[in-house]
C-alpha cells in the first residue's frame, strides 16, 4: 500500500508539466480567427490560457497574448468598444502580439487606412508585387528569420530559423525592429519594446523555432 | 527566402487515412492521428486532411478527429470534406484547423467562396479543384471525382481567385494515383496566370517529380499522399534532395 503510494506519486510528479500550472496567460479574445492552435501550442508547453475580454482578467494575467487573424480596422473597433486599446496600452507584464496582433501594435496599417495602437512607431502597408510579378500576395509559407538583434527571447534558438507566415501586410523597418524577413522586401518580422514583444509569423504553427520562440516568451522575468 | 512546401494529404475514410487510384480502389493507409504527428515531426510544412466520404455520405466531418490532429501537430492544418457553410468553418477553425479546403460546395455555390473570406479571411480559405481532361480541355469535377460540372478548369481558377480564395489545391484525376508525375502544364498555366499560391496534386512517384512540379510547373506548393503513406519517399530524404536540386526548401 504504502509503496503504491510512493510509486503513484512519484508517477504523478513525472508527468506534470515543467513548467508551473499557477502561471496564467491571457490570450486577448476579440474577432480574430486561429486562436485555438495558440491554446494547443501553449498546452503543448504545459499552460493553459484563458481567452478572455475582461479587462481584470488581462491586467492580472502572468503573461498576455494578442493572437489573430484578420481584418485591422474592425480589430480596432472591437478593441474600442470594449476599452481593450486602452487594457492593451497600460499592462506592464510581457506582452506579445501575433499576426495581426503585431500589426495592430504599430502605428498605422493601410488596411482600411486603420489607426493602430501606436506601441511601436512601425507603419503597416500591403505587400506590392515586384515590376516582375513573381511573387504572390499573400505571402504565405515558410520563410527565413534574419538580422537577429540579441534578445532573451531569441535564447537558443535551433540553427534552422524558419517560420510560417500568412499575410498580406507588413511591418516596416524601424526602431524595434528585432530581426527582419525577406519578402518582395525587407520587413519586420519580430519587434520588441519595453515588456511588449510581437511576431508577425506563427509561431504556434512554425515547428521547434516556434515553439521554443513561445517558450522563451513565457520564461521571460515578470514585471 | 520564402520556401517551396511539401504537404502530406491525408485522406479520411471512417477515421482511416486511405488511398486510391484515380479516386477509387481505397487501399487503408494508417491511423490519421499518428501519421499526421510524424510527418509534422519529420519536416512537413503542411498537412491536409480531406474526409473524403464527407460530400458522398453528407456526413460531416469528424470534428474530433481534427481537434486530435490538431493538439499533435505544430505545422498549418487545412481541413476539408463535406463544408457547405460558414457554420461548418466555425466547427473546424474552433476544432484547432487553420484553413479550411471547399470544393463542391463552392460549385454549387460561389458566393460562400466570397463569404468565407469576408468571414474569416482570404488566408483561411483554400478551394480544391478536381480537374480531368476531355478532348483537350480540361473540366472541373466534384463531389469526389463524381460528377463533371460545365467548368473549365482555368477559368474557374481565375474566378476563385477572383472571388477571394487564398490558394488553390489543383489535383489533376487523371494524374493521381499513377505516380507518373504532376499535371506540370496545367499546373504552370494556372500558377503563372493567378495572383494567389498554387498546390499543385496528383501523381507524385518520384522526388524528380516534385523538383519537376516547383521548376516548370511553377507550383507553390506541392501535395502528395500515397508516397508519403506507403514510405516510398521519406520528407527528410525529399527535402536534401530538393535542397541539392536548387530548390528552396525548409530544411
Amino acid at each position: 500500500m504504502g509503496a503504491n503510494w510512493t510509486a503513484n506519486a512519484q508517477l504523478a510528479v513525472q508527468i506534470l508539466p515543467t513548467r508551473k500550472k499557477s502561471m496564467k496567460v491571457a490570450l486577448i479574445k476579440y474577432n480574430a480567427g486561429n486562436v485555438q492552435s495558440v491554446i494547443y501550442a501553449l498546452e503543448r508547453l504545459g499552460v493553459e490560457a484563458e481567452l478572455t475580454d475582461d479587462p481584470g482578467k488581462i491586467r492580472s494575467a502572468d503573461r498576455v497574448i494578442f493572437p489573430g487573424q484578420g481584418e485591422a480596422s474592425s480589430a480596432m473597433a472591437y478593441l474600442k468598444e470594449r476599452n481593450l486599446d486602452q487594457v492593451i496600452r497600460e499592462v506592464k507584464q510581457p506582452f506579445l502580439g501575433v499576426c495581426l496582433g503585431l500589426q495592430l501594435l504599430c502605428s498605422h496599417s493601410e488596411e482600411n487606412n486603420t489607426p493602430c495602437l501606436g506601441i511601436f512607431p512601425q507603419l503597416v502597408k500591403r505587400f506590392v508585387p515586384s515590376a516582375s510579378g513573381q511573387e504572390k500576395v499573400p505571402h504565405v509559407g515558410w520563410n527565413s528569420l534574419e538580422n537577429l538583434v540579441e534578445n532573451p527571447l531569441f535564447k537558443d534558438l535551433p540553427d534552422a530559423k524558419y517560420l510560417y507566415y500568412v499575410h498580406s501586410y507588413y511591418a516596416t523597418l524601424g526602431e524595434g525592429t528585432l530581426a527582419t524577413t525577406h519578402y518582395i522586401q525587407d520587413f519586420t518580422a519580430i519587434l520588441h519594446r519595453a515588456n511588449y514583444w510581437a511576431i508577425q509569423a506563427h509561431p504556434e504553427k512554425s515547428s521547434t523555432l516556434g515553439e521554443k520562440l513561445l517558450e522563451n516568451f513565457l520564461a521571460l522575468p515578470s514585471t | 527566402m520564402l520556401t517551396k512546401r511539401i504537404i502530406p494529404c491525408l485522406d479520411i475514410k471512417d477515421g482511416r487515412t486511405v488511398k486510391g487510384v484515380n479516386f477509387v480502389e481505397l487501399r487503408d493507409a494508417g491511423d490519421p492521428v499518428s501519421l499526421a504527428k510524424l510527418y509534422s515531426e519529420q519536416g512537413a510544412d503542411e498537412l491536409v486532411f480531406l474526409d473524403i466520404t464527407a460530400t458522398v455520405d453528407k456526413r460531416k466531418t469528424l470534428v474530433d478527429l481534427v481537434t486530435q490532429v490538431a493538439k499533435e501537430v505544430r505545422i498549418p492544418f487545412t481541413v476539408g470534406g463535406g463544408i457547405a457553410s460558414i457554420q461548418d468553418v466555425y466547427a473546424l477553425l474552433a476544432a484547432g484547423a487553420d484553413k479550411i479546403s471547399i470544393n463542391s460546395a463552392a460549385v454549387q455555390n460561389p458566393q460562400l467562396i466570397d463569404q468565407l473570406a469576408k468571414e474569416f479571411g482570404s488566408q483561411c480559405v483554400v478551394v480544391a479543384i478536381d480537374s480531368r481532361c476531355t478532348a483537350g480541355v480540361d473540366w472541373v469535377h466534384t463531389h469526389g471525382g463524381r460528377k463533371v460540372t460545365a467548368l473549365q478548369t482555368k477559368a474557374w481558377a481565375k474566378e476563385l481567385a477572383d472571388r477571394g480564395a487564398g490558394e488553390i489545391l489543383l489535383t489533376s484525376m487523371d494524374h493521381d494515383g499513377t505516380k507518373a508525375g504532376f499535371a506540370l502544364e496545367l499546373t504552370a498555366a494556372i500558377s503563372g496566370a493567378l495572383p494567389i499560391p498554387v498546390i499543385a496534386s496528383g501523381g507524385a512517384g518520384s522526388m524528380l517529380h516534385f523538383k519537376e512540379v516547383f521548376s516548370s510547373g511553377k507550383a507553390d506548393a506541392a501535395l502528395a499522399a500515397s508516397i508519403f503513406h506507403f514510405k516510398e519517399i521519406g520528407i527528410p530524404e525529399l527535402k536534401l534532395y530538393l535542397d541539392k536540386e536548387g530548390v528552396v526548401v525548409r530544411n
